[in-house]
């Protein structure tokens, strides 16, 4: 009877076709929301992520994200180092700063200034050159996206110069930084260089970046820095999680994109459970017919569900290549950069699916169910 | 004809007759807003095995509600319903629709043919119901399409099938599982003198098989020519049994 729960809704090709454009459309949105919305989320603690060598951050106890320091004294730098437990400690520099581009237009850049001596902080992802070049006089690194903001539709190159805050500056190397929130540009120099790009004098040292002797005992070790320097010392995925939460509480990202998200599935029940609905009305007195012949409520249930999986699974499918499609072309553009389909998501969209055919087929079933056999023998 | 009292279950010789159908002081009735409609007052009706049962009278006088019972498709709220040898009442929701598959046979006034389906795929619905290999229920469908003489038309859609052809098509679905019980629910209704002459004739050759009988709902006068038994209705009872056939009486209206 599954076979002929099938046919009746391949039958009825409008139907069917709705069916399944309406559970695409609701994955694609969803799908498509969700993944940017995690794909900001991560450009929010991109920093953090790119300095792998880091077991601790140090930052004033006011700091509640990445994008926000608050300048230290330089001479937290030494006490930190002082604390038991800790392998090493470098300083760490971030500012947002402004660049002029080719077309005479400012563009905001983070500048990241790393430890002069171990040059730790940069991501180990370079396209062009090498991480020994920032040893260089007046060298910096800037990011791909940030090269062809600043070079349209130039090939990535190194050697070129730049003027920051009437200092001359040069690329010396491309590396494939995560991509930021706050910025497409991105520029990692030596943390002395840094300081004068961006005009900042005594105390301008935004991070101390720390390594645990013991890699078990990081939280450890963070309290420790904390209780010893009165400053806020807490584990790198920590802080990933308050820069996260950050954006969440402070901004509107979260309400806009759930708005879109929960509009998705509202569109997605709509169209697929009123279009279903309409399918099992118009075929009523065919169910009703088949009660009569004998078939079973259960099978009935059968057979709906069969229909409704059949359209969620096919619906579910185009949506998710769509989605998969969207990512792979669009992703390739600097905006979009970093945003991928999760495969998280494609499986928690693939839970509201199974949701939304529920829904439709539960809707529809009572009727089906409740539907007098009787019904038949009335003209 | 020949009028006889309306359950017969005895013959002249006072030999037990073989029923399909035994109803016996049936009564039903259906909630109208705060009062009831009493549709069926203790009805009694027979119909035996091997013969076509004719169930007539004027509209509202209770004949579909007795056929709905009789097809295990209503219950009764008194009086005793046996169909084939089974009481109803000893039957409820799965075990009834079970009965219904497994043993009876339904035509109805407006086809209700599945319209995403072809004919013979249509006709085939009550062995896959059963469970039984899709290709060879399509192919059991296909042979009672031949005998019902639209084998040519089982590829096409009901939309693309002429009424008399959609009959046919539904009655092969009400005959291709062999049920022992048809009914049928006013089955020329919707079809012109001919193609209802000609549907009759094909119900008479190739339903009323040995040991099966067929129950018809009419009002159409001009198929009362193969009626073996004809019950009359009126007012929630049948008042008249009119036979081809001289029976004597075993029971009282």
């Amino acid at each position: 009877m599954l076979v002929v729960a099938l046919r009746m809704l391949l039958g009825d090709r409008t139907k069917c076709l709705g069916l399944v454009f309406g559970m695409a459309l609701s994955t694609l949105l969803v799908c498509q929301q969700v993944s940017i919305f995690f794909g900001l989320l991560a450009r929010a603690s991109s920093v953090i992520s790119d300095v792998r060598e880091a077991d601790i951050w140090v930052m004033d106890g006011a700091v509640k994200t990445i994008d926000v320091p608050f300048p230290l004294r330089d001479t937290v730098l030494p006490r930190v180092r002082g604390v038991e437990g800790v392998a090493w400690a470098v300083p760490f520099f971030k500012a947002i700063t402004q660049v002029r581009t080719r077309q005479g237009t400012l563009d905001n850049a983070i500048m990241l200034g790393i430890d002069d001596a171990t040059l730790v902080g940069v991501p180990d992802a370079f396209v062009l050159g090498s991480i020994d070049d920032l040893l260089l006089p007046d060298s910096i690194a800037i990011n791909p996206a940030g090269f062809r903001l600043l070079f349209p539709g130039e090939a990535l190159d190194t050697g070129r110069l730049l003027e920051l805050n009437d200092r001359r500056a040069r690329i010396v190397a491309i590396v494939n930084a995560a991509p930021a929130f706050s910025a497409n540009l991105t520029i990692y120099t030596r943390y002395s260089l840094a300081t004068q790009y961006t005009n900042n004098g005594r105390n301008s040292l935004s991070f101390v970046l720390a390594k645990a002797v013991d890699p078990t005992r990081i939280d450890e070790v963070a309290r420790r820095i904390a209780a010893e320097t009165e400053l806020k010392a807490v584990p790198a995925a920590e802080f990933r999680r308050e820069s996260i939460t950050y954006i969440l509480e402070n901004t509107g990202i979260p309400a806009s994109f759930g708005t879109v998200v929960v509009l998705g599935v509202l569109i997605g029940i709509a169209i697929v459970g009123l279009t279903f609905n309409q399918f099992v009305m118009e075929n009523i007195r065919q169910y009703a017919a088949l009660k009569a012949i004998g078939v079973r409520n259960s099978r009935l249930l059968a057979m709906t569900l069969t229909q409704a999986l059949f359209v969620g699974v096919i619906g579910y499918g185009i949506g998710l290549a769509a989605a998969a499609t969207f990512f792979a072309t669009a992703g390739k553009s600097d905006a979009l950069r970093g945003f991928y389909l999760l495969p998280e998501v494609a499986i928690g969209v693939a839970i509201l699916a199974v949701a939304i055919v529920i829904i439709a087929t539960i809707v529809s079933l009572r009727r089906v169910l409740v539907v007098d056999p009787a019904t038949v023998f009335r003209g | 004809m020949v009028t006889s009292p309306v359950v017969s279950l005895v013959t002249a010789d006072g030999r037990e007759e073989p029923h399909a159908v035994l109803c016996r002081g049936v009564e039903k009735s259906f909630a109208a807003g705060e009062s009831r409609v009493h549709v069926l007052r203790g009805t009694d009706f027979v119909a035996r095995a091997g013969e076509m049962t004719f169930l007539v009278g004027p509209s509202g006088c209770g004949k579909t509600t007795l056929i709905s019972i009789i097809g295990a498709i209503l219950s009764c709220d008194a009086g005793e319903v046996e169909v084939l040898g089974t009481s109803l009442r000893s039957l409820s929701g799965g075990r009834l629709a079970d009965f219904r598959l497994g043993n009876l046979g339904f035509i109805f006034q407006q086809f209700n043919l599945l319209p995403a389906l072809t004919a013979v795929e249509n006709a085939s619905i009550p062995l896959v119901a059963r469970g039984t290999p899709l290709r060879r229920a399509e192919c059991a469908a296909a042979d009672m399409l031949n005998r019902l003489g639209i084998g040519d038309h089982a590829r096409k859609m009901p939309a693309q099938l002429s009424g008399g052809q959609q009959q046919r098509v539904a009655i092969a679905r009400a005959l291709v599982h062999e049920p022992r019980l048809v009914i049928c629910d006013e089955p020329t209704a919707s079809l012109d003198a001919a193609s209802g002459h000609q549907v009759m004739e094909l119900l008479r050759e190739i339903a009323l098989a040995p040991g099966r009988a067929v129950v018809i709902v009419t009002h159409d006068n001009r198929i009362f020519e193969f009626a073996d038994v004809i019950h009359r209705m009126a007012d929630g009872r049948v008042t008249a049994v009119e036979s081809s056939a001289p029976m004597a009486t075993g029971g009282s209206a």
